[in-house]
């Protein structure tokens, strides 16, 4: 490529890799032995996972008396932890669908995997849901459906609105994902060397062949799948604050909810896929395919989401004094300064101040310092959830009803088990998927387009 | 043994996007139709240089988003207003705003699903691993890092010498003819295979023995039983408090429950037609309640015009006809005895009827009675 042409400074893969290497990097995780540090890793995650089958039977045997939850305080981790993953899931999309549609070239290296943590952080925000109901079994009941008690759902209910949005989130996500799988399963298809894996992916695969025939008709279908999740995933978060924002407890009952929790939800899911990311191109030495730029690029997109989320915080303290409502601002004052004030200020440090430092170039480039501060965002955005429902609820209009919650050592296993459950997907996928999409990087390394011609 | 083969179509390999997008557009140009370009990659420009037309995938979302939207809102609006009308939150029973999330989201569901289905199934024809170009070098190669293109044997300009010079003059790093493999195209599915069978079996055993196990076994087991079984005192239950044995309760001697006044005039029904007076009023309501009552427990016998036409046919002696003069001249409280106590081989109907609808039954019974013997003044 000559200088001075202009797809050099969008050159998103480092170096000018030969396609056939290319392949071979990336599905050697599939075709290679899992070592000794995959192992101690799954252990880990299982044994987390473990964590979550004793709260869960826990749970199930005894009732959801075993959970901190009273009477007033009814929502407390059961669903700050699903508002959390649901959340983490909206980087994914946000990194496969809306980037897409603005032609990012850099989410090329990150959008498999970030797809990837949709999937399974929905897997996990879902199962709350459905253990809250304290019945799982009926959980079918959540569905619409012309059943033997003649009886229908409440479609004007947010929580109603939530099972569609969610259910309707994982269907496209996964069928987002499945679509972009097919070419890359034919490539394995083409590399297999064994008759199990060979039947495997040609299933799969459904009988790919790179034909342009096809590619036409797919690329069409991809850009119509973009187009359709970008508004999905706005309003699947959207209606998640819906379940606060349409009741009338304050703190809950603002119109700024759902522009906020999207916003806190990218923030949220940009910092977990970087976590995830850090390690997964350090172990499988991606490193020149999710480029240190491409981290720098997330790392701004977190300054935005983050410094939105600081206006929401800000925003709604000024409201609720200019509104002059007196139950809301008591509960403001009572976020900041009353029993859960730990958490409030555990909140505004990690989401607000710590992003800030993203200003700084050195800091962005910075792969351990960034390492650490997704973490810490990862942590405040959960206690931001744990502050709106918890503070909320403990202590709403009638003095008489407040009461304090203390999670019992049940909530405390379900969350560390939902880490473990999204982890143990997580390395799974490592192991059985190529994790980057072989085609889609292919197609915007250095030369794999035509030079441009004068017509 | 290559001479028998049938022949599908003569490929070349190219190594750069540069050449192919030249290559595939000389060919376009030629008039070739059934021809085609395999990229490991989307290689921009390849539509216009191959002269596709665009893709019609835009039209099955729009179909399918729309009718989504449509069915949506249309189960929603007979769910909430015509099947299951209930006001919740004082809302009106079709809140148009209420539905727009779900709406939405149907539309998005419905729309994403059938677009894919349709690329897949209906456009692609897949899954088709059959395909003569599949187990070939050729594929191989444009799956990783070459760009190949395919002129089908079936093109009606189809002449292999012309092509292969075409296919040089063009670069080709390679140029190989690729033949339709015999035994895939002499395979026949066999559908009564043992093992197909064998595994539907297994499948019908498996599926059917789980459903069996989990709604009517496992659903009785602990702790799934938890809300079926508690500790307290059921309805019927044997006790083992009270003397008695008895669960529940008799009540306090002489309570009487609300509508059930105990019947002073048992044995005596002239006593009964000279005390009782009707309490129901005359009204469409109460005529309402009597014909439906009628219909179900006294037309069988009665028939519904109360003539004694009863629809037993004769399995059942049949009363007679309720338009007698003796009947017509009985007083309401004279019939409301004979519906307490029974006559003859008629039981009594307390155990149906309560009180108030013992009356609304009398009621209607007038109206047949004047319905069948209408005067002239009547009809004014």
């Amino acid at each position: 490529m000559s200088t001075g042409d202009y797809t050099k400074e969008l050159s998103v893969i480092e170096g000018k890799p030969l396609l056939r290497d290319l392949d071979e990097l990336i599905s050697k995780p599939l075709e290679t032995k899992p070592d000794k540090k995959f192992y101690i890793a799954l252990s880990i995650t299982l044994s987390m996972l473990g964590m979550l089958v004793i709260g869960l039977g826990l749970t199930f045997y005894y009732g959801i008396g075993m959970w901190g939850n009273n009477n007033p305080v009814g929502w407390a981790f059961g669903i700050v932890n699903f508002v959390f993953w649901v959340g983490i899931g909206h980087a994914g999309t946000l990194i496969s669908a809306i980037l897409f549609l603005f032609r990012q070239k850099w989410r090329t290296g990150i959008a498999r995997f970030a797809e990837g943590m949709t999937i399974f952080a929905v897997f996990t925000a879902g199962l709350f849901p459905l253990i809250h109901v304290g019945r799982p079994w009926l959980g079918g009941y959540l569905f619409p459906y012309p059943n033997q008690h003649s009886l229908w759902v409440n479609f004007t209910s947010p929580l109603l609105w939530d099972v569609f949005a969610v259910s309707t989130y994982l269907t496209v996500s996964l069928i987002f994902w499945y679509v972009g799988l097919i070419p890359d399963l034919a490539i394995l298809r083409e590399k297999a060397t064994s008759k199990i894996k060979k039947v495997i992916y040609s299933t799969f695969s459904l009988g790919w062949r790179f034909s342009n025939r096809h590619w036409q008709n797919y690329e069409m279908v991809y850009l119509i799948l973009a187009g359709f999740a970008t508004p999905l995933v706005l309003s699947v978060h959207t209606i998640v604050s819906f379940d606060f924002a349409v009741s009338i407890i304050p703190g809950w009952h603002t119109t700024i909810f759902p522009p906020y929790f999207v916003a806190g939800a990218v923030f949220s899911g940009f910092a977990m896929v970087q976590n995830v990311l850090i390690i997964v191109r350090k172990i499988f030495n991606y490193e020149h395919i999710i480029t240190i730029d491409t981290l720098e690029k997330m790392n701004k997109i977190m300054l935005l989401t983050g410094s939105m989320v600081g206006y929401g915080y800000a925003m709604e303290l000024f409201i609720s004094w200019y509104s002059g409502v007196e139950a809301e601002q008591f509960t403001f004052l009572n976020r900041a300064l009353g029993p859960y004030a730990w958490a409030y200020w555990t909140m505004i440090t990690c989401n607000v101040i710590s992003p800030q430092l993203f200003w700084f170039k050195k800091i962005r480039r910075a792969v351990p310092v960034m390492f650490v501060i997704a973490i810490f965002v990862n942590i405040g955005m959960w206690f931001e959830r744990f502050v709106i429902i918890v503070t909320s609820l403990s202590r709403d209009f009638l003095p008489s009803s407040w009461a304090h919650f203390t999670p019992t050592y049940v909530d405390v296993m379900i969350l560390i088990g939902s880490f473990g459950f999204f982890f143990t997907w997580i390395l799974l996928f490592t192991k059985a998927l190529p994790v980057v999409s072989m085609v889609e990087v292919k197609a915007v390394v250095d030369g794999a387009q035509p030079t441009h011609k004068e017509h | 043994m290559m001479s028998e083969k049938i022949l599908y179509s003569l490929n070349a390999i190219f190594d750069t996007p540069d050449e192919i997008s030249h290559a595939a557009e000389k060919i376009a140009e030629k008039g070739y139709k059934k021809f085609d370009v395999h990229t490991p990659y989307p290689v921009h420009g390849m539509d216009d240089a191959m002269r596709l037309a665009p893709s019609k995938l835009g039209y099955v979302a729009l179909i399918f988003g729309l009718s989504g939207t449509l069915g949506a809102l249309l189960s929603l609006w007979w769910v909430s207003a015509i099947d299951y009308p209930i006001v919740i939150g004082g809302k009106p029973l079709f809140s148009f705003p209420a539905y727009i999330p779900v709406m939405f989201e149907v539309t998005v569901l419905s729309a994403s699903i059938a677009t894919v289905l349709a690329m897949l199934f209906v456009f692609f024809k897949f899954p088709n691993n059959s395909h003569p170009l599949h187990g070939t070098g050729y594929m191989k190669k444009v799956s990783s890092d070459k760009y190949g293109i395919s002129i089908q044997a079936d093109d009606p300009k189809f002449n292999e010498e012309e092509i292969r010079k075409l296919f040089e003059s063009l670069h080709a790093s390679e140029i190989d003819l690729i033949f339709w493999d015999n035994e895939e195209l002499n395979h026949k599915n066999k559908i009564l295979e043992p093992k197909f069978l064998l595994f539907l079996l297994a499948a019908a055993v498996i599926t059917s023995g789980t459903a069996y196990f989990s709604l009517n076994k496992l659903m009785f087991m602990v702790p799934f039983n938890w809300m079926m079984e508690q500790q307290k005192q059921n309805a019927q239950q044997k006790s083992l408090i009270f003397d008695d044995g008895f669960g529940m309760r008799q009540p306090v001697a002489g309570t009487v429950a609300r509508g059930y006044m105990p019947y002073e005039f048992k044995g005596q029904p002239d006593l009964a037609g000279e005390k009782l007076v009707n309490p129901v009023p005359i009204s469409k309501e109460s005529l309402k309640i009597g014909q439906q009552k009628y219909d179900t427990f006294c037309s069988p016998c009665h028939g519904y015009h109360a003539e004694g036409d009863s629809r037993l046919r004769g399995q059942y002696p049949n009363p007679p006809t309720l338009h007698s003069d003796k009947v017509r001249k009985w007083s309401d409280g004279r019939i409301f005895a004979v519906l307490t106590d029974g006559q003859n081989i008629m039981p009594s109907y307390s155990t149906q009827l309560t009180v108030d609808e013992k009356w609304a039954v009398i009621n209607y019974v007038r109206a047949l009675q004047r319905a069948l013997n209408a005067k002239e003044s009547d009809l004014q």
